[in-house]
């Protein structure tokens, strides 16, 4: 069935390839299997993190880009990702209204995703949904995300290129530097740049990267205008400059060993952590102690030290 | 971890009413409820609702409709799911808005398994979702 799904995904069928994206968002055995029979086709696809504040303009910016690829009849996958709620874990996931010119276009293909308070796994599984889109042949896999967490930013950052978005009038140079947001950055976008303040915002931005460690690859600093594509050609040539000094540098293979460790260590500590509530009693057993850590009766460490010794034990004979 | 149980629902406005707030109010309340919703913006075409059930591969698919084109556009909604491989087993079809009783009837023969009209609880809606809902990949 999975060999079946995984074999229409690299003819181009694109309702498998909306099937294969549940499969892989859900986690569990169907999943697996997919991703085995497409990884060996993945690698070939350009995959561009896009990340900044909330109404910096993320998925304006994608149709715009996606405009610019399309004339050029690039194969372009979308991944936006929205928050789900921490509270009732439901969604609303908006962003294909900012890109409804594409509907029609076969060559497009949008999908949106809740991050579903995954346990560090969110950026694991939206990598694994950009490689989906990668093996089904897109050449372009554009990941959007909300850059308000860290769970987010590490997404963004886990693509071959990262975009951050910052607009003008949110703050002074402080912010940015505060961010944190701005290291995981290949190029800045300075989106919205018809405002006032733009120009002083790319300066700053460019004099913040002045004073940070020399690094080989110069982060620019693009200003543009998503809502009508001003300056989209701009950052798309610089977002094919980081691509080729990836390649030529060598970089290119430190960052695929980086995104492999990721995803390993990450679906590692899925398992670990599955692994340890299963041998320590399950999930009520699970409960009881954050009650008692919660109830100071015992404190977090040793907790977690008591529910993890289960892990360094020999499995009892099946 | 595993989700397999997760409800994805496209919720979508065919034609030209620009009277969205009754959609907002159901994919709020859904979102509330804990499932995911997919929302489109009003003025939608059945082609573009259809391509983006296919693409978001939803469970539920709910139209909202105040412009009294339903009998129109909620048939070509079914025909373009259908054009794209999506029969009505594959996801739950549902409408809202002014629509008389006798297009209730017609429209349930072609796969709308229930329209809410005025009045309808969000409560009543949610419970419907929840208990005839696939979650994508039939």
């Amino acid at each position: 069935m999975s060999e079946d799904l995984a074999a229409r995904v690299l003819e181009g069928d694109r309702r498998a390839l909306a099937q294969a994206l549940t499969r892989v968002e859900n986690g569990g055995a169907e999943g697996d299997r997919l991703l085995k029979a497409l990884y060996r086709h993945t690698g070939r696809a350009h995959v561009i993190g896009i990340t900044g504040p909330a109404g910096s303009g993320k998925s304006t910016l994608t149709n715009a880009l996606t405009a610019f690829y399309r004339k050029q009849d690039i194969p372009v996958g979308i991944i936006a990702v929205d928050p789900s709620s921490p509270f009732t874990h439901g969604a609303v996931l908006g962003d294909r209204i900012r890109m409804l010119e594409h509907w029609s276009d076969p060559g497009v293909f949008i999908r949106s995703m809740a991050t579903r308070g995954a346990i560090g796994g969110l950026a694991a599984t939206t990598f694994e949904a950009a490689l989906v889109l990668d093996a089904f042949g897109k050449e372009i896999v554009i990941v959007e995300t909300v850059g308000a967490g860290q769970d987010e930013v590490e997404i963004a950052g886990l693509a071959d290129t990262t975009v951050v978005i910052n607009t003008p009038a949110t703050g002074d140079d402080i912010q940015a530097m505060k961010a944190g947001i701005l290291e995981v950055a290949d190029v800045l976008a300075v989106n919205k740049a018809d405002l006032p303040g733009a120009d002083t915002l790319a300066a700053q931005l460019a004099a913040l990267l002045s004073m940070g460690p020399a690094r080989e690859w110069k982060v620019p600093v693009v200003k543009v205008e998503g809502r009508t594509g001003k300056g989209i050609d701009e950052l798309a040539a610089a977002l094919a400059q980081h691509r080729s000094y990836l390649q030529q540098s060598g970089e290119m293979a430190n960052l695929r060993r980086r995104q492999a460790r990721h995803q390993i260590e990450n679906i590692l500590k899925d398992e670990l952590l599955r692994e340890a509530i299963a041998r320590s009693g399950g999930q009520e057993n699970l409960e009881d102690t954050v009650s008692r850590v919660a109830g100071r009766e015992t404190d977090p460490r040793s907790a977690a030290r008591e529910l993890s010794r289960g892990l360094r034990e020999p499995v009892a004979q099946r | 971890m595993n989700d397999e149980g997760k409800i994805r629902v496209l919720v979508a406005k065919p034609g030209l009413d620009g009277h969205d707030r009754g959609a907002k109010v159901v994919a709020r309340a859904l979102r509330d409820a804990g499932m995911e919703v997919i929302y489109t913006g009003i003025r939608q075409t059945p082609e573009m609702i259809a391509e983006a059930a296919l693409q978001e591969d939803v469970g539920v698919v709910g139209l909202s409709i105040l412009s009294g084109a339903h009998m129109e556009l909620f048939p070509r909604v079914v025909t373009e799911l259908k054009n794209r491989g999506i029969g009505p087993d594959d996801v739950l079809l549902f409408g809202g808005g002014i629509i008389p009783g006798d297009d209730i009837v017609e429209l349930k023969k072609l796969g709308f398994k229930a329209i809410f009209g005025p009045g309808s609880s969000t409560e009543d809606i949610i419970e419907f979702v929840r208990q005839n809902a696939g979650v994508g990949t039939a």
